[in-house]
């Protein structure tokens, strides 16, 4: 059993000032949802940067590899074949295809890896705490304490924002 | 700290050692190369361009952000408009071609009887060649001269009409360098092969000339932070210069390959007698550009860090400068001088002249107004700006 307290905002300014201030009271925010980028947001939740660029380096180093062995193993060893008078093993034209499939393995690895990480894909169950999560309201979502400390804090905070819509909820996890 | 960037004395002093070595090593290559008369106007061709189109980048730069609606350039803007101020001595040093055009550009010798070249004569003549250039020039410079009248004009008024007038004369600028760049290239270097010609010309020059100044932008914030100007440049701006310097770098490989693929593909002798000779006569120089130009900028500036470290950066920057400045000269040397062409004396002390009377014009101008602009809508945005 899980606690969770959800509201929304009407104005990104507000939801800046409430993260800054749970932040500040060590309430541990599960997530806040925006409809657009919110500057200064991915600073006061005091995210770290994320690894994606390194995963898209490697899953493009694979794909590189992939297309250039594969081009030169069926070119040079398969199935060698004359095309335009050029030597089997000629670097230039296998180039577009190796961009490509560099390419396309650091997209699809950089999207792969980002739905395994945040659980996401075909099955996954989500949970929508507030409905106009989906809409244009700016929605926060914080972890309640089993033993309920923090509620009256988080509240406070939360009313003092003009928060709206402000419900606590139990879930299985 | 001053908003104003003096030109001191010591600095003067050093461009002018720079420009004095150049004339050294120029005394030095006259006694020990005999260079003939090909050779100096094919150097005096590739520093004229390869400044020029630093130059003239400082135009692009500001026309492409404002018509962008781009807030972070606005805090570094000084910088292209002092760039853009060499343009009118490129101007005059262009059309001193016309003493060894015929050194440099085959067809504009009378009475060839080659029937390919008399097909171009209605475009490559000598007259309609420099009313062109003088017709580049004059728009270009009247172009630059406006923006950077109007962009000092803002800074006595927090009249909205000067950014407005800011928007339609970058929008005049960019309309008109869309098609002079092409132009421009076909006449001052597609034409030293005036055989050979490739579409996609046009779009490779005018990413090197992006490239380069870019490059050369990075080097100026460098230099300036390093003397304790710019304090309002942050990390944010660097690592954007970085991204420009990143992308751009592998868009001019990209172009370059596509060039190439085409042409090494099809293997039409009219089309492989342009590739030959660079890559058999100067397979290093052919080689070292593409690691200068790419290889080296896309594995150094490929993580974040890498782009907001100022010094790493400024490495890159002339590392692709260097590069850049080949690249040029291989697109020159082979229609001109040929197998025999090397880096010598000549070479470095042109280099080294031409930086050093560049660099005095375009310190001269940014001393002249304050390094920050003032009322300008988006500059607030550019001290709060966050990538």
């Amino acid at each position: 059993m899980k606690r969770y307290i959800s509201a929304y905002f009407e104005d990104e300014e507000n939801l800046l000032r409430a993260t800054k201030e749970l932040r500040a009271k060590d309430v541990s925010i599960q997530d806040v949802l925006t409809p657009f980028p919110v500057h200064g947001l991915d600073t006061a939740l005091g995210y770290k940067r994320s690894n994606l660029p390194t995963v898209a380096f490697i899953c493009g180093a694979i794909g590189l590899a992939i297309a250039f062995g594969f081009q030169t193993w069926a070119f040079t060893v398969d199935y060698p074949l004359f095309i335009g008078g050029k030597p089997h093993f000629s670097i230039p034209s296998f180039i577009p295809i190796t961009f490509e499939l560099t390419v396309l393995f650091a997209a699809f690895g950089m999207a792969i890896a980002f739905f395994i990480r945040s659980k996401l894909g075909p099955g996954a169950n989500n949970i929508i705490h507030d409905e106009r999560s989906t809409n244009d309201r700016f929605v926060i979502i914080v972890d309640l304490d089993e033993a309920g400390n923090q509620d009256a804090i988080v509240k406070s905070i939360l009313e003092k924002e003009e928060a709206l819509n402000i419900q606590v909820k139990e879930i299985e996890s | 700290m001053d908003n104003n960037y003096t030109f001191t004395r010591k600095t003067q002093i050093s461009l002018f050692v720079i420009g004095g070595l150049g004339i050294l090593l120029l005394l030095l290559g006259y006694l020990l190369e005999a260079p003939n008369s090909q050779r100096f106007w094919t150097n005096f061709l590739i520093n004229n361009l390869f400044f020029l189109f630093i130059a003239l980048f400082g135009g692009v730069f500001q026309a492409l952000h404002k018509i962008a609606y781009s807030g972070w350039h606005t805090a570094l803007q000084r910088i292209p408009e002092a760039l853009a101020s060499f343009l009118p001595i490129a101007a005059i040093l262009m059309f001193l071609l016309y003493f060894g055009m015929h050194d440099i550009y085959h067809w504009s010798h009378e009475g060839l009887y080659d029937p390919i070249l008399e097909g171009k004569a209605a475009y490559l003549n000598v007259p309609f060649f420099f009313i062109r250039m003088a017709v580049y020039f004059a728009i270009w410079i009247w172009l630059t001269r406006l923006l950077r009248k109007n962009s000092l004009q803002q800074d006595l008024s927090t009249d909205i009409k000067y950014y407005k007038k800011g928007k339609l004369l970058a929008a005049l600028f960019m309309v008109f360098f869309a098609v002079s760049s092409s132009t421009m290239s076909w006449d001052w270097l597609m034409s030293i092969d005036a055989h050979w010609y490739s579409t996609l010309y046009g779009w490779f020059v005018f990413i090197g000339l992006f490239v380069s100044g870019i490059a050369t932008i990075i080097l100026f914030i460098s230099f300036l932070k390093w003397k304790g100007y710019l304090e309002f440049i942050n990390k944010e701006h660097i690592h954007d210069m970085g991204k420009y310097l990143f992308a751009f770098s592998i868009f001019w490989m990209y172009l370059w390959f596509s060039q190439y693929l085409l042409i090494w593909y099809s293997h039409i002798p009219e089309e492989t007698a342009y590739f030959a000779p660079r890559l058999n006569d100067h397979t290093v120089l052919f080689f070292t550009i593409l690691v200068l130009n790419f290889v080296l900028p896309f594995l150094g500036l490929m993580t974040r860090n890498s782009k907001r470290n100022l010094k790493w950066l400024s490495l890159m920057a002339v590392v692709v400068l260097i590069g850049q400045w080949l690249n040029l000269y291989l697109l020159v040397i082979p229609g001109t001088i040929g197998k025999s062409a090397t880096i010598g004396f000549t070479e470095i002390g042109f280099v080294c002249l031409y930086l050093g009377g560049f660099l005095f014009v375009v310190f001269s101008s940014l001393a002249k107004a304050p390094l920050l602009s003032k009322n300008d809508p988006l500059l607030e945005e550019s001290f709060h700006y966050e990538t």
